[in-house]
């Protein structure tokens, strides 16, 4: 588990606890976050990712334990530390009555950054969010992924030295996420800390330099992306679609399987190796299977389990 | 941060919002203003003038003349009430605006203040509204009607911060009927808009007496017709003892049901 030193974390976390009609939906967290990170956090639903981030910003005050930001403890300082925390929440609430630069502007009076110098930021955001052309249309002219961009960019209207994100790229097709992505890295090479949260595991294996898988209110694991898939799985998954039972039992026969799942029809053989499966599967008539190195969704899955959540 | 500072913070922050709000007004003001000109003139011209000719005069006034100081205290109540409930659910609920706030520095305390000043606002843009007609149909007597102005202002204050109350407990827009159809109206009834009061058995006089809309009317209509003001303290206390109590509930409520 990587540990910040006690006077570089931003955020500082211990034994933190939220409970909501008898369940602990924050469950003994301790963390601790570096400057200049970016760190996932994932988690099925109801893990506790979204009242973790609630507790970053004072929206949801502890029952017990403690938390620090900027060395600051929460939520006493919430109205100080959020001067200096930018958030992008799960739900856009941008203004419908007002253009996309009238909203940067509204929101920056909220920090009370003065007009001229607000004037000029929102420029700059505009650009940064690729928004220029669009500085007087309405909200509702707006693509779900333009939106997305603006909420970030009004997430960034005071500067902020934390970025707080919560699922930002949940329902937007594949450019529109790829658009946030370049935005995202060229914050974290500005030196932001930024927080993530999200379902998608490329997102985090892609951005984040350090990923916690979060469950029941608690970190299962906290690591770099690429040591967590070499920590906590094996090297290689092979995935059996619509097979047989006797074609199963024949690739079950491998050695060097370390581990076995079944979900549905899907049978999942971990290994490091898994030749002898493979060459069964070959020779078979049966073509519906795929071999792939393990990645962040196997782990996921293993720390996590299979059922749903709801 | 001393408190000088912090007094002077949370009074930018709360004029913040009230910037936000009457920002988007200016954006419907046309509807809104047709709104505020044109209802009470139908009150006070069609019940004024129709009803006025079967009633003749009432506590020493035409009945339009005692009429139109019942409509300017109404039309503050009703003009904070909606925007304090209507409005600011929108804000809290539907559009999480206040959510948004709530990621910056802003404190609920301070969105509760600001929204409470923009209702009060809403009943003073009304009131004046009311009293250019007023004026047009002669019944403003003397320039001291200007001092309806803060008047209104209390009054909006007041019943925006009651409606607030009971936004901070709302699940959907139709529970303000509740509160309308519960509260404002029959208060509208009891409180000498339309008849003085006198005229109601002596409990409900009381019951009238106990609320603050009777002590709004009982500052405007003297200031109206040129009569004499009694017991101006007694009827600001009443309407800021209602106004500081609400503020201070709806501020815990609103407080617990975003923050939690």
């Amino acid at each position: 588990m990587p540990k910040a030193s006690q006077d570089l974390a931003i955020i500082q976390s211990t034994h933190l606890c939220k409970n909501y009609n008898g369940v602990n939906v924050v469950d003994d967290l301790n963390l601790s976050i570096e400057k200049g990170t970016f760190c996932g956090i994932l988690g099925p639903n109801g893990a506790g990712k979204t009242t973790t981030l609630r507790m970053f910003i004072g929206h949801c005050p502890m029952d017990s334990g403690q938390l620090s930001i900027f060395g600051k403890p929460m939520p006493l300082y919430a109205s100080v530390v959020r001067q200096d925390i930018g958030v992008v929440p799960q739900m856009d609430n941008l203004d419908p009555d007002f253009s996309v630069q009238e909203n940067l502007y509204v929101y920056g009076r909220f920090f009370g950054i003065p007009r001229a110098v607000l004037k000029q930021r929102i420029v700059e955001l505009l650009e940064f969010a690729s928004l220029t052309d669009k500085a007087n249309s309405k909200i509702a002219e707006l693509s779900g992924g333009m939106k997305r961009r603006l909420t970030l960019a009004r997430a960034l209207i005071n500067k902020p030295k934390i970025l707080i994100l919560d699922e930002p790229t949940t329902g937007l097709d594949p450019q529109a996420r790829q658009s946030i992505w370049q935005k995202l890295r060229a914050l974290k090479k500005q030196g932001m800390t930024l927080i993530l949260t999200t379902h998608y595991m490329e997102e985090a294996e892609r951005l984040c330099d350090r990923v916690m898988v979060m469950d029941h209110g608690n970190i299962k694991a906290d690591a770099a992306p690429k040591t967590m898939i070499k920590d906590q799985v094996e090297q290689h998954v092979l995935e059996v679609h619509a097979a047989s039972q006797a074609l199963i039992t024949a690739v079950g026969n491998d050695p060097s399987i370390a581990r076995f799942e079944k979900s549905g029809d899907i049978h999942f053989f971990y290994g490091d190796k898994l030749k002898q499966a493979l060459d069964t599967l070959e020779q078979s008539d049966h073509d519906d299977y795929l071999f792939r190195p393990a990645n962040l969704e196997d782990v996921f899955l293993k720390l996590t389990g299979r059922e749903l959540r709801e | 941060m001393n408190r000088g500072m912090r007094v002077q913070l949370f009074i930018q922050r709360s004029l913040a919002i009230w910037n936000r709000n009457i920002r988007v007004w200016g954006k419907l003001a046309g509807p809104s203003l047709m709104g505020n000109f044109g209802e009470p003139f139908l009150y006070l011209l069609v019940l004024g003038y129709g009803l006025g000719q079967f009633i003749g005069d009432m506590q020493g006034m035409s009945y339009m003349a005692f009429l139109a100081s019942g409509v300017i205290c109404t039309s503050a109540v009703n003009a904070a009430s909606f925007e304090a409930m209507y409005g600011a659910y929108t804000r809290l609920s539907v559009q999480q605006t206040w959510l948004g706030m709530l990621s910056t520095p802003i404190s609920v305390s301070e969105i509760v203040v600001g929204e409470i000043l923009w209702a009060a606002t809403k009943s003073v843009i009304s009131v004046v509204a009311i009293l250019i007609v007023a004026s047009g149909l002669g019944l403003v007597e003397s320039y001291w009607a200007i001092s309806i102005i803060p008047i209104a202002f209390v009054t909006g204050f007041c019943f925006a911060s009651l409606a607030l109350l009971v936004t901070s407990v709302a699940q959907s827009y139709d529970f303000f009927l509740y509160y309308t159809t519960l509260f404002i109206t029959p208060m509208v009834l009891l409180s000498g808009v339309f008849f003085p009061i006198q005229s109601l058995p002596e409990g409900i006089q009381y019951l009238a007496m106990s609320l603050p809309l009777y002590h709004a009317i009982s500052l405007v209509r003297p200031i109206m017709v040129g009569g004499e003001l009694s017991d101006i303290g007694l009827h600001l206390l009443v309407i800021i003892a209602y106004a500081g109590v609400a503020t201070v509930l709806a501020t815990a409520k609103i407080q617990k049901r975003l923050i939690n």
